[in-house]
């Protein structure tokens, strides 16, 4: 009980201690990182991995502007409100320069929202929802990963060449899943107006029920199928599918299931002759693409992840944007983020001026089996500037939001 | 015809995990009147440990002896989770203990992940069981046939433990009167560690068992915990038969819900919950619920009195220094103090319906959410000026809580407590797949404060008036004639009733009180952030206000303040720390142990022992 009484005072200070705050000097630039380090576990930490990677070559090679390029990594609980909290902090008490990080669409859009409002540089690294450059972009935030839209638009394309006419699609129920549905049917019936959706299945997110979407497809009857389930629910669905037959003699396509953090799970269960988005880090022979894998394969002696790459670029943007900028003033950034151009692993990107969103590319290919693992073979890489609206189409978009 | 067929047995199939977890949540609670959050940690270590065991153990009976070792593997982590953080607080006020199993589930979240790693696991397939059975000509896999066979094994023999067997007999009587069953001699503590045991146990063999149909990731704790609740709730708590008939009808009806409205998934079985309690108040198979009338455990509780003098003097101060900090504070002090007491409002809400009325509900966040809902919804669709939204939202909230009010009034504890789940699950549901008129996931943003109100300093003052405005008000309300009658009614409905007190309407009137309260929290909230997503009213939102009212003391005025801000602050500051769940779930459970009257219904007991505080004063 003595314990409890101590505790009062020493909680009484460590209170003051965070509402006096404490302003540090400032040697470094520092970053401001935010992710569902915990509720995300699997994707943040190659994630976390890529930037620790970038970084250090950033600061081996002198760093930026003459200081050290220093991320502070925190966790938000995959809570948008406290992600906006922890945002306020990093900007106002540790001294960070811009925001940066998530996965998950919605907490991306909360923070872009507050970077919009406070004038603050928000590169978003990961999330994936289209709305995040374009109905609700604003002048703040940058969009890094190849976007919702692009990788449907590429799956859409392959799809075209396919003979299949009726299509079933599945995918989780929340805002991602409907966009990449919503993208896909439009950039197929586009090439293809005589495609038909014959079911659209909506299971849960992580709470699919297997058995019974693959009963509801083949009720349908269709020629092709459009994956867009990932994680536990692909792993479920794929079991499910190939017990009772679902793929035989089916085209299926799908969204992101050719990365290895959704791959590698299935093991040799993967499915084959999938036309999938993904991450062939093991087929790269030579360039920049391979020189990433061996220095990442080197620091941390696991294979890299979509999210590590992604990490990875996300430094190297951070420290190109802020050099060309020559300072780290939010405006200046904003100037020097428009139109800047970065090398990196897959070929030269660039940050669009009219609509923040990066070129980033993503890899398509077929998924087969190699050595009892999932890989996808027969991979090209297809730039992003490629499979992005117009002009017009993004300045309407765009006018929807401020 | 033959489709049909297939689809009812996927559902079968599909009602053996649940059911299995169900069922060891049904007997905990049934025996030791504790509602188990951690149930679905169970689940998901059972899911672990059986998977590591099936890498060991080979072919055909390795698959199966790995799914009886893990059941016991978690078993004999109930029996360490019963004995070391449930024993000592047994004789807290009711359902305190589910803050204990709260802390729980956060240091089984970090241990797992530092056990298995973060990458999600596929189970392996069943030796011998893997092809498919032609059933009038449609596939239905082996295993599920398997499973469909296991599953009324298990309950029949759950059944005859329970009706046959002395030990069943023990059980049985301790479920109908805990206390007579002690006093015939019968070691009450050993009781209950065996049913523990024993319903930990059937949560492992859960997870384990659905391995080939799918595998473990770190999230399938929380992912079955709302669908086991329902379950129980709909056979009725203790209930096994009524378990395994529930399970059945969820998954049988969820599959046929895939099929014909795919949109469905989400709220079916909320909806069918919310059916079943109204027609049966107390599920399928359940009995009339009597815990929370007279004669609950612990000692009896002290009425609420107004703060002393001293209490106001130290408020007036606190309040004071609160009022100063833009002078000598961050603008990110401001920020989290911002946080704080919208959090506290929204704590405080709850306590106001819990700790004054009795009436406990698992779907507070209905109101918080629905508030912001409200707000952000008359700003983005209809232009309303941000005054004007940001009074209507509690309006809103209000009227949210009047109609569920009235569905969920007539019920009573548990019952209770889930039908208001279930309705806030439905609303949660509506918000989310609602998109063209909520934005859905992606949720409303950019909903900021009028210009004269932008700045932070601005609005914290704006939360610090309304907020601890409405924190003041509830607290008054408490010393009214309604508060008394709100009191009179959870202590004893019927005498409540014999002095002509409208006990149900009382408690209807102060649900749509404490709902407009949540609402107004939930006004500040959106415009503090500038967005609002359906996270804010999911369940993990209601339960963060039912775990701070209980870990501040329920029966203490000042608990739900006190137990949000300390929980607020302890969180923002852990959270830095990579493990920081494993710390937050230690911590709570040894607060929870060491103050089992919350903190601040221990801190005062343990001022009047030592003789800082005058022993409850008898009068003014």
């Amino acid at each position: 009980m003595k314990l409890l009484k101590l505790s009062i005072p020493a909680a009484a200070m460590a209170v003051m201690g965070v509402l006096a705050g404490s302003a540090m000097a400032a040697d470094t630039i520092k970053i401001g990182e935010i992710n569902h380090y915990k509720r995300m576990a699997a994707f943040a930490n190659p994630y976390k991995q890529g930037i620790e990677l970038g970084l250090e070559e950033i600061n081996a090679a002198g760093g930026v502007l003459g200081k050290p390029l220093e991320f502070i990594f925190r966790d938000d609980q995959g809570k948008p409100g406290e992600a906006v909290k922890i945002a306020e902090e990093l900007m106002t008490r540790e001294g960070a320069v811009m925001l940066t990080g998530t996965i998950l669409s919605h907490v991306g859009l909360a923070i872009s929202s507050y970077a919009g409002k406070k004038k603050h540089l928000y590169l978003a690294s990961e999330p994936l929802a289209d709305a995040l450059v374009w109905e609700k972009g604003n002048k703040y935030t940058f969009r890094l990963r190849t976007s919702t839209f692009m990788q449907a638009s590429m799956l859409a394309e392959a799809a075209a060449k396919s003979p299949a006419k009726k299509y079933a699609t599945i995918a989780p129920n929340y805002a991602y899943g409907k966009d990449a549905v919503a993208a896909f049917k439009k950039a197929l019936l586009k090439l293809r107006p005589d495609v038909e959706f014959v079911t659209e299945q909506w299971p849960a997110l992580f709470k699919i029920d297997a058995g019974a979407e693959v009963q509801a497809i083949e009720r349908a009857k269709p020629d092709a199928i459009y994956n867009v389930t990932f994680g536990g629910d692909l792993a479920k669905f794929v079991r499910e599918g190939t017990t009772r037959g679902l793929f035989e003699g089916r085209k299926v396509y799908g969204l992101l299931t050719g990365e290895p953090e959704y791959l590698d799970p299935l093991k040799d269960e993967a499915p084959e002759g999938w036309i999938v988005t993904g991450y062939p880090w093991y087929d790269f022979k030579s360039g920049p693409n391979k020189i990433f894998v061996d220095a990442y394969m080197a620091k941390f002696n696991e294979r890299p992840g979509i999210g590590s790459l992604v990490g990875y670029m996300t430094a190297q943007s951070v420290a190109a944007g802020i050099s060309a900028a020559g300072s780290t003033e939010t405006e200046a950034l904003v100037k020097a983020f428009e139109g800047l151009k970065i090398s990196t692993p897959v070929g030269e990107i660039m940050f669009r001026k009219q609509d923040h969103q990066s070129t980033m590319g993503a890899f398509v290919g077929t998924t087969a089996l190699r050595d009892g693992k999932g890989v996808i073979v027969n991979w090209v890489y297809k730039k992003g500037e490629d499979y992005l609206p117009s002009d017009e189409e993004v300045k309407m978009l765009r006018s929807a939001a401020k | 015809m033959s489709l049909l067929i297939a689809q009812f047995l996927t559902g079968l199939a599909n009602a053996a995990a649940l059911f299995l977890v169900a069922s060891g949540l049904s007997l905990i609670f049934g025996v030791t009147r504790i509602v188990n959050f951690a149930h679905g940690s169970f689940y998901m270590l059972g899911a672990f440990i059986g998977y590591s065991l099936m890498q060991v153990l080979p072919g055909f009976f390795g698959f199966w002896s790995s799914v009886l070792l893990a059941g016991i593997a978690v078993g004999l982590i109930g029996v360490i989770v019963e004995m070391f953080v449930l024993r000592p607080i047994y004789k807290a006020p009711e359902l305190f203990q589910l803050v204990a199993t709260f802390g729980v589930i956060l240091v089984i979240q970090d241990l797992t992940l530092m056990t298995w790693g973060a990458v999600d696991v596929l189970g392996p397939r069943v030796p011998g069981l893997k092809g498919v059975v032609r059933i009038l000509g449609e596939p239905v896999p082996q295993y599920d046939l398997a499973l469909i066979a296991i599953t009324p094994f298990v309950l029949f023999a759950l059944w005859y433990l329970i009706t046959k067997t002395r030990v069943g007999i023990l059980v049985r009587a301790a479920t109908q009167d805990r206390e007579m069953v002690g006093a015939l001699g019968v070691n009450q503590a050993w009781l209950f560690t065996g049913v523990f045991f024993l319903g930990a146990a059937l949560a492992g063999l859960g997870g384990a068992i659905q391995l080939p149909k799918g595998g473990a990731d770190l999230l399938m704790d929380f992912n079955i915990l709302a669908a086991i609740f329902v379950v129980v709730v709909i056979g009725g708590m203790g209930s096994l038969p009524g378990a395994y008939l529930a399970a059945v009808l969820i998954s049988v009806l969820n599959v046929f819900g895939v099929s014909y409205i795919p949109q469905s998934t989400l709220v079916l079985m909320f909806v069918v919950m919310a059916v079943v309690l109204m027609v049966k108040p107390f599920g399928l198979l359940g009995r009339e619920e009597v815990a929370g009338e007279h004669g609950q455990v612990g000692e009896p509780e002290r009425p609420f009195k107004p703060a002393g003098k001293k209490g106001r003097i130290i408020v007036a101060a606190l309040l004071l220094l609160l009022a100063l900090l833009p002078v000598f504070g961050s603008s990110f002090a401001m920020v989290l103090v911002t946080d704080i007491i919208i959090f506290c409002l929204f704590a405080a809400s709850l306590h106001f319906i819990l700790g004054l009325g009795g009436l406990v509900s698992f779907g507070h966040a209905a109101y918080f959410g629905g508030g912001a809902y409200v707000a952000a919804l008359l700003v983005s669709s209809a232009g309303t000026p941000m005054e004007l939204a940001f009074l209507l939202a509690p309006l809103g909230a209000c009227l949210a809580a009047v109609i569920i009010g009235w569905l969920c009034i007539r019920l009573t504890g548990v019952y209770f407590a889930m039908l208001t789940m279930a309705f806030a699950q439905l609303l949660w549901s509506l918000v989310y797949q609602w998109d063209e008129f909520t934005g859905g996931d992606d949720g409303l943003v950019d909903i900021w404060p009028s210009p004269w109100l932008a700045e932070t300093e601005a609005y914290y003052y704006l939360t610090l008036i309304v907020g601890v405005g409405g924190i003041i008000l509830l607290r008054h309300t408490a010393h009214t004639p309604f508060g008394y009658a709100l009191r009179a009614s959870r202590d004893s409905s019927r005498q409540a009733e014999a002095t002509g007190i409208h006990t149900k309407r009382v408690q209807w009137a102060a649900f749509a009180f404490a709902g407009s309260m949540a609402g107004l929290a939930g006004a500040l909230f959106v415009f503090s952030k500038g967005s609002i997503f359906p996270t804010e009213l999911e369940i993990a939102r209601s339960f963060d206000a039912l775990i701070v009212v209980f870990l501040g003391g329920v029966k203490t005025l000042s608990g739900a303040v006190v137990g949000g801000a300390t929980l607020e602050l302890v969180k923002d500051y852990l959270t830095r720390f990579e493990y920081w769940r494993l710390i937050l779930g230690v911590l709570i459970i040894v607060i929870v142990i060491l103050a089992p009257d919350g903190i601040v219904g221990s801190l005062r007991k343990l001022g009047e022992r030592t003789g800082l505080l005058r022993e409850a004063e008898v009068s003014k």
